[in-house]
């Protein structure tokens, strides 16, 4: 039984009255953008020789109105979990063949990748798993410093926030990489790109944490400390693991996030996936192969994640609603 | 101070004051509790009931008077802090269980903490409370599966299990159902009965008259009147006594 109201009303789609309009819709945009100039309308030439022009507009136009008609169809007696499955894979299809379309070299993708990933993945990940630790802790220590009643951690920490968080990332490498040597300390690119991470990433993350730590009821500290427990215990055994459930998905978030940003740090020269991605594809202006294969193996890695965030969140789920 | 042979009051307190911002909470509160006694506070809605328990564990501050918990003097020091919490449990109006501990977890976990008990210890010991309080079969769920009544007893078995000398409870039927406040009333009534040193904030008058040794009615702050309960509920002196008794005995 659903109501009009339940999110999950019934699935518009199987209703004649919206299912045929947006049939009827999809045939007549393609039809007017001249589906037949395309990729598609190529293959449908292939298929069934004829007189290019309007005709193969509206063959395109209906070809692709049918398979889409059938998928939605199909898709829809499935189960919900199939049904996921299904649309993403085939959108995930859709991408690598709007990449197929670029006539790439898989030759030269070839040639390159190992490199592309020994040398490039490695160091992306090198630089982005030391940030994250990094940022967590500073993470930590920042929303403690806010929530806490002294003044100096207090200030400390709201101007670390606001500094940090205002100044764009790119900035802040450059600052720390050709600044720094002002004072006397000469930093590394590699130092250069985790500090910069860390510290930029460490203040969207204090307010984060802060957020999730002030989630939890009075009623818990008060429950934990008249058991007698020391400051840190109720700290890391009691609200932590409470504020995981609201510092998970965000921070998933940032970690996401971090892991392209890194691709920020070849402005100073490391040999990171961007860097890379982008230098190797110049000595046979074959960038597009690069930059493609390189978003692809960012993808995964956000994929891979994006699957860690889930597991996390579901540990610390288990517990049900309160 | 206290000589050799008689122990030290349960709790202690003299001239305590406590204030919010300029607005005073508290009066110069005197008070003690003799070890094995039963002590029921009542009086109306913001006349400093509940603040005046959560001070004796440190919960509230407060700026005047002296505070003792079987004769230890509380202070600022984290750690004397932390030695009077350990000599008195709390039970609160909203419970408060842990909810991503398991109710066995709720209770084990303190005792591993604080009183630093092995797992299998702490397991065991947290096992003997909860069938106490009549809920060992639910050991194993979460707070969130168990009802009010439910989750109170837990509760009380987390305070009790780790051996409090004092137990403090906050109004703790007061945010349950109806059909739910005879179990927890006749868990209080087995602890007392057990010789706990007990403070109870609650309206429930009939507890008060089957329990306490004293009680006491509390209106701005201040402690109006305080006796037995057969003179308490049969004889009140004070007319704000009488006005609050005529409210809350029907």
């Amino acid at each position: 039984m659903h109501f009009r109201d339940n999110i999950d009303y019934p699935p518009m789609l199987t209703r004649p009255a919206v299912f045929f309009p947006l049939l009827t819709a999809i045939f007549v945009s393609l039809w007017w953008f001249g589906a037949g100039n395309s990729a598609i309308g190529r293959l449908v030439l292939g298929l069934v020789p004829m007189a290019e022009g309007n005709p193969l507009n509206l063959a395109t136009a209906a070809f692709v109105t049918a398979l889409v008609g059938f998928n939605i169809f199909v898709v829809m007696r499935l189960a919900l979990r199939q049904q996921v499955w299904l649309v993403w894979g085939e959108l995930a299809a859709l991408i690598l063949l709007f990449f197929y379309s670029f006539d790439l070299s898989f030759a030269f993708i070839q040639r390159k990748i190992g490199f592309l990933i020994t040398q490039g993945l490695v160091t992306t990940l090198y630089i982005s798993a030391v940030s994250i630790v990094i940022a967590t802790v500073l993470a930590l220590m920042g929303a403690v410093a806010k929530l806490s009643s002294n003044g100096i951690a207090q200030g400390i920490a709201h101007f670390y926030t606001s500094l940090f968080r205002g100044l764009p990332l790119l900035m802040q490498i450059y600052m720390i990489y050709l600044g720094l040597p002002q004072l006397g300390y000469v930093v590394d690119a590699v130092p250069t790109g985790i500090a910069a991470l860390s510290l930029c990433y460490g203040a969207y993350m204090t307010e984060i944490f802060r957020a999730g730590i002030e989630s939890i009821p009075k009623g818990q500290w008060e429950a934990a400390r008249a058991l007698g427990m020391r400051p840190i215990s109720v700290m890391t055994r009691i609200i932590l693991p409470q504020s995981m459930r609201v510092i998970i998905p965000p921070t998933g978030n940032q970690f996401i996030s971090m892991l392209k940003d890194s691709s920020l740090v070849s402005v100073v020269g490391v040999w990171e996936l961007m860097y890379l991605a982008r230098t190797q594809g110049q000595t046979e202006f074959r960038h597009i192969e690069m930059m493609v294969t390189a978003s692809l193996i960012y993808w995964l890695m956000s994929i891979v994640l994006e699957l860690l965030q889930k597991r996390i969140e579901t540990h610390f789920n288990k517990a049900a609603t309160r | 101070m206290t000589s050799v042979k008689t122990a030290p009051s349960a709790i202690e307190i003299s001239g305590l004051s406590k204030w919010y911002g300029t607005m005073q909470v508290l009066h110069d509160i005197d008070l003690t509790v003799a070890q094995g006694e039963r002590l029921v506070i009542c009086g109306p809605s913001g006349s400093g009931k509940s603040t005046l328990i959560r001070t004796i564990n440190a919960l509230e501050g407060f700026e005047q008077g002296v505070i003792k918990v079987a004769g230890i003097a509380l202070t600022r020091d984290q750690a004397v802090v932390e030695d009077v919490r350990r000599r008195v449990g709390m039970v609160f109006q909203q419970f408060n269980l842990f909810p991503h501990l398991t109710v066995l977890e709720n209770c084990a976990l303190p005792l591993r903490l604080v009183r630093s008990l092995s797992a299998a210890e702490a397991r065991d010991r947290a096992m003997h409370y909860l069938s106490k309080v009549h809920i060992p079969e639910q050991a194993l769920k979460y707070p969130a599966q168990l009802s009010g009544g439910q989750q109170q007893r837990v509760a009380i078995a987390r305070a009790v299990a780790m051996q409090p000398e004092v137990m403090l409870f906050d109004e703790p039927t007061s945010a349950l159902d109806p059909e739910m406040v005879k179990e927890v009333l006749d868990v209080m009534v087995g602890l007392a009965e057990e010789g706990m040193t007990m403070a109870v904030v609650t309206h429930e008058m009939g507890f008060a008259r089957q329990v306490a040794d004293r009680v006491i009615f509390m209106d701005g702050g201040r402690i109006v009147e305080q006796g037995p309960p057969t003179t308490f509920f049969t004889a009140p002196k004070n007319e704000r006594t009488q006005a609050f008794l005529q409210q809350v005995l029907h």
